[in-house]
């Protein structure tokens, strides 16, 4: 990859008491897009997060932020690095705009009145701007920890579980503000557990468990090389064998016979297709049918499949 | 180095100690008054003087010690651990700001608040004694250096205490149990042996000793050696810190 905004070398993280977190990760961020890191509960995404941020020192391995080694030029790095962590973390009795004001300024950015308003405006806390923090809700609370790390305007902008706890509607609302980011042409780095966030947002996709990096790809390459359909037609008439007319189809019987089985297809629609012209031979063949169920296979399931298998299908 | 990041701090803890100003000044208030009247009246009228100087005005230096090391200390400590605490450490370890930017706002507004309330001990003892300032320069610097030592002290406390009991132990347990014995109510020469060396040993008598030299002219000690002890304890504290930094201790995993 050309002049990644990020790039992080064969990096490690045992800590003190023997638990590696990170097992020699590689990774490089394009400028622009928004990368989603899935992984299960203590698979490491918090760490690389941490290691990149300065909230932890990493055992081995280089980290390169614009061009720049983070732990060298750290000044340089941080400045234009925003991170929104996983826990509500902030002084509760601060106001929402002093404690924004805060964060401004320790990033080294001049006070800027009227890009904090556009900030507050933006994730709808412009109204709350003198309240105090602890009077707000929970949805409220993680909307201000969002507009501290965008306080400073940062280029790379981490989030570390950032619809967690929050309900459905906030969510929307949430992926809305960071197709917003994106569309200004600031780059992110989400952990999620959310496939479906995943899915809605990234453009690219990695799976990190056990501190090893299982798969990084196009979000849209991964769904066709491990995506899949699967139709499950109800015929009228059990049946012994699958037609001949039909043997070109991946197909299998279950069900005695009752149920013929469709899985194919690589996520690209193709399996669509191919159950659409499967109805159409049914038809043509007079094999009689009393419905058809349809699923395709979500990230979640490959997701699910990398992490329980542990290796990257080839 | 920056410096607006270093300001941020500083503001920021600023309008934590303007939030609870009321309790903040009321309480070291309340509690010097006490002192003056318990052992400034009570026990002044019958000491009479110390070393030429009225009894009153003698504790004045010492109360002022008193309340500068516990306020130092304790506003310090509570600014750097209530982000460790609460989470909020996050941001200042992923913001580009070192050890200088980190002291100057945080050592640099707890020394302020405790400047703050000082100022305003010395115009309550005005209720209570009459006192004059030998050096008033002196005595402004002295009481910045002090004020800035123990915030030091107490920012290194901040980052020790793993919870609220460890942050009170060290004032609640040394430092004003020092400072009482330091010569905050007495000269050590009202003291017999062996008790007037033990006292030199508290590094606290010497702090004591100094302040008091530039309210009166007259200390127990000399003022150089009260000066050196200072700033030495100033440059440990800061050795410490940058120590904590550069390791990372108790801040990054």
């Amino acid at each position: 990859m050309d002049n990644p905004i990020l790039d992080i070398r064969n990096l490690s993280k045992t800590y003190k008491g023997g638990t590696t977190a990170l097992a020699g990760v590689d990774l490089q961020i394009r400028k622009g897009e928004i990368f989603a890191l899935l992984g299960p509960n203590g698979a490491g995404k918090t760490t690389l997060i941490g290691a990149v941020c300065g909230l932890l020192r990493p055992s081995s391995g280089t980290i390169e932020a614009f061009g720049k080694d983070a732990m060298r030029q750290w000044r340089d790095v941080r400045r234009r690095i925003g991170l929104v962590p996983q826990e509500l973390a902030f002084d509760m009795f601060a106001q929402v705009d002093h404690s924004v004001q805060y964060s401004q300024g320790l990033f080294g950015s001049a006070r800027n009145d009227a890009h904090i308003e556009e900030v507050l405006r933006s994730l709808s806390l412009w109204d709350k701007r003198t309240a105090k923090i602890r009077e707000l809700s929970g949805g409220m609370k993680r909307r201000v920890m969002i507009a501290k790390a965008l306080s400073h305007d940062p280029e790379l902008l981490f989030l570390d579980e950032p619809t967690a706890g929050v309900d459905v509607e906030l969510r929307r609302d949430m992926w809305r503000q960071i197709g917003t980011l994106r569309d200004r042409g600031t780059t992110i780095i989400l952990t999620t557990h959310y496939i479906e966030e995943a899915q809605e947002m990234a453009d690219r996709v990695g799976v990190i468990n056990k501190g090893r990096l299982l798969l990084v790809d196009e979000k849209a390459a991964i769904m066709a090389k491990l995506g899949s359909t699967e139709a499950r037609v109800s015929l009228s008439q059990a049946v012994d064998i699958i037609p001949p007319a039909l043997a070109a189809y991946p197909l299998s019987l279950e069900n005695g016979g009752r149920t013929l089985v469709y899985r194919g297809g690589d996520g690209t629609g193709k399996g669509k297709r191919e159950v659409a012209e499967l109805v159409r031979a049914l038809v043509t063949q007079g094999i009689a049918f009393e419905g058809i169920e349809t699923r395709e296979s979500s990230l979640e399931d490959i997701f699910v499949d990398l992490v329980e298998r542990g290796e990257v299908p080839a | 180095m920056n410096a607006r990041g270093a300001f941020a701090i500083f503001h920021n803890e600023l309008l934590r100690f303007f939030r609870t100003a009321f309790g903040s000044i009321v309480s070291p208030v309340l509690t010097t008054s006490l002192y003056f009247i318990v052992f400034g009246a009570a026990m002044g009228s019958q000491i009479k003087e110390i070393n030429g100087v009225p009894y009153g005005a003698f504790i004045v230096p010492g109360l002022l010690m008193l309340t500068l090391l516990s306020e130092s200390t304790s506003n310090a400590s509570f600014g750097i651990y209530m982000p460790r605490f609460t989470g909020a450490i996050y941001e200042l370890l992923s913001a580009p700001v070192g050890v200088a930017e980190t002291l100057l706002g945080f050592v640099g507004a707890a020394a302020m608040k405790s400047l703050i309330i000082a100022g305003i001990i010395l115009l309550t003892a005005l209720l209570f004694v009459d006192y004059t300032i030998a050096h008033p320069v002196y005595a402004v610097g002295y009481v910045i250096l002090v004020a800035a030592a123990f915030s030091l002290f107490g920012f290194i406390l901040g980052i020790w205490a793993d919870g609220f009991e460890r942050l009170q132990i060290v004032p609640m347990l040394i430092l004003t149990p020092l400072t009482f014995l330091g010569g905050t109510f007495y000269s050590i020469e009202m003291l017999s042996e062996p008790w007037r060396t033990v006292a030199q040993f508290n590094p606290i008598f010497y702090l004591i000793n100094g302040l008091r030299w530039t309210f009166t002219g007259a200390s127990d000690v000399p003022i150089g050696l009260a000066l050196t002890a200072t700033l030495g304890f100033v440059t440990l504290c800061i050795a410490v810190i940058a120590f904590i930094f550069r390791t990372g201790w108790r801040l990054r995993g």
